[in-house]
């Protein structure tokens, strides 16, 4: 079954891109119309009418729903897709929306290299179709004092990490991102350095929490939020989640990390949210939702402290911050 | 002095609506739904950058006059300077009573602590002495030239901004940049010219 639903909001540009992903991507049965749902729709036209609606991705089928969910209001679909931080598209959070418009995340292959049993070049469905995909509903807290609350779509990272066998050397896991200028444009200004790498503990990659995700409400990724695969770790500041995945590489030595690179004493290698331990030039302690007039409390570990609090117990989380 | 072919009241008058363009701009960005996903951070910085330009455009009225001699600018200073004011006193108003909503100690603690709003609280500190002592009382009561004195504080103002807006940014720094480079170049023609006028002496 084909379904295509035009809205009048929608760009020219959406007609090139059906066939192509259809090709590249069999698991993904359906061709997204860009509306996500006329409900959101008929709300929102009237706001946008300045700005280009984000385009949805494709309906993503088999999503297990999952008991990942804080039971908080989610940040709307055109928010989540519109306010991003994606400095390979712009450095103003409204420009990746515009920025990644055109930008095809397929094919895709994902390079695994370092300790681990089974290293080589991945195409991006041998990599993430063996593994279940589960919808998980975070909270994403943004180091800039601002935050969501994200229906994500995604694959286990401990899952995937299984799969790889990493050997005993493997202690850290580096990712990085794409780079290429012509495809992502603010590469072509060397504010941070490029490509865009992140890392994490072993230990915290295999938290159940992690999520190498695929999509979100339900459809691909839209390429402003990290199209087609990017990490979520609901429990450190955003900049952690690295974006367009092109490499995994399991080492020994903790690896470098964009922000801390471009600012060490600002952003560290674990980037835990965490109200007690202030950005130098701004309090952590409070978060703005988006969607909300009023500030609300920061929690420790964004409000995963069971879940991860244990992996940092001996640590002094101002000193690793 | 070259005299301006338009009559000195259009000037006054399309200058001022040039100036009140950023803020019709906001109006009508509120009621379009044109303000984002965050339209409190995008009114705090909107009108932080349009008070640092509005700044600058009010700064240039004396490098006009030294490098084209034209005057008129010089006569719509104090409305430039006084729409410089306003988009700054805007930018305060928004973080006191939208951003924080009057949360005092968060305010207070801001302030004492991060060093770029210090920074700006100065500019605005300075520029409100200004928008007080500029009208013509003002300058009779001050005497010419210690109002001329105390209204060159006005280029401090314009490096507090721009350092405001410098310290402020995460990674991007070319925006600040570009509003420095052009406060140091109208400094420039201003000390060049004073420099020049030392030398004839």
């Amino acid at each position: 079954m084909l379904i295509k639903i035009r809205k009048p909001w929608e760009l020219k540009d959406q007609d090139v891109t059906p066939e192509h992903l259809f090709k590249q991507r069999r698991k993904f049965l359906k061709i997204g119309a860009a509306a996500l749902a006329g409900g959101i729709g008929g709300g929102m036209l009237s706001r946008h009418a300045f700005a280009a609606w984000p385009a949805a991705g494709e309906l993503l089928a088999d999503v297990r729903k999952t008991a990942f969910d804080p039971g908080e209001a989610l940040t709307p679909f055109d928010q989540v897709s519109s306010y991003n931080n994606f400095y390979e598209f712009g450095t103003g959070k409204d420009e990746p929306v515009y920025g990644a418009k055109d930008f095809k995340p397929a094919p895709w292959t994902v390079e695994i290299a370092g300790a681990c049993a089974k290293p080589g070049l991945y195409d991006f469905s041998d990599l993430i179709d063996p593994h279940p995909l589960e919808e998980r509903i975070y909270r994403h807290r943004c180091v800039e004092a601002w935050s969501m609350v994200v229906p994500w779509v995604g694959v286990s990272l401990a899952d995937v990490i299984k799969r790889l066998e990493p050997t005993s050397k493997a202690r850290y896991i580096a990712f990085e991102t794409l780079l290429d200028p012509d495809r992502m444009p603010g590469q072509h200004r060397n504010v941070l350095q490029w490509p865009y790498v992140e890392g994490l503990r072993l230990d915290e990659a295999m938290n159940p929490l992690a999520l190498l995700s695929v999509g979100l409400y339900g459809r691909t990724l839209p390429p402003q939020n990290g199209a087609p695969l990017r990490l979520v770790v609901p429990w450190k500041y955003g900049f952690k989640g690295i974006k367009s995945i092109v490499k995994i590489t399991f080492t020994e030595d903790q690896p470098p990390t964009s922000w801390n690179r471009s600012s060490a004493h600002e952003y560290g290698f674990y980037a835990n949210v965490n109200p007690e331990v202030d950005h130098p030039r701004w309090s952590q302690a409070k978060e703005r939702r988006i969607g909300e007039f009023f500030k609300q409390k920061t929690l420790p570990f964004n409000g995963y402290g069971s879940e991860v609090a244990s992996l940092y117990a001996d640590m002094d989380l101002a000193k690793f911050f | 002095m070259k005299k301006s072919i338009l009559p000195y009241r259009i000037i006054w008058g399309l200058a001022f609506v040039v100036m009140a363009g950023p803020l019709i701009g906001l109006v009508v960005l509120a009621f379009s739904g044109g303000l984002g996903a965050n339209p409190i951070e995008f009114i705090n910085r909107y009108l932080g950058d349009w008070a640092l330009r509005a700044l600058l455009v009010a700064l240039s009225a004396t490098p006009l006059k030294i490098v084209f001699g034209w005057t008129w600018p010089i006569r719509l200073r104090r409305m430039l300077g006084l729409w410089a004011f306003a988009y700054v006193a805007l930018h305060f108003v928004n973080y006191i009573a939208i951003e924080q909503f009057f949360n005092w100690q968060d305010i207070v603690t801001d302030i004492v602590k991060r060093t770029y709003i210090t920074i700006g609280m100065g500019a605005l500190v300075i520029l409100s002495t200004l928008a007080a002592t500029s009208n013509k009382r003002a300058i009779k009561r001050l005497g010419a030239k210690d109002w001329t004195r105390i209204h060159r504080y006005v280029y401090a103002a314009g490096i507090l901004g721009c350092w405001h807006y410098f310290s402020m940014v995460k990674a991007d720094l070319l925006p600040p940049l570009i509003h420095a480079a052009v406060l140091a170049g109208l400094l420039g023609i201003r000390m060049w010219s004073l420099v020049k006028k030392r030398a004839t002496v």
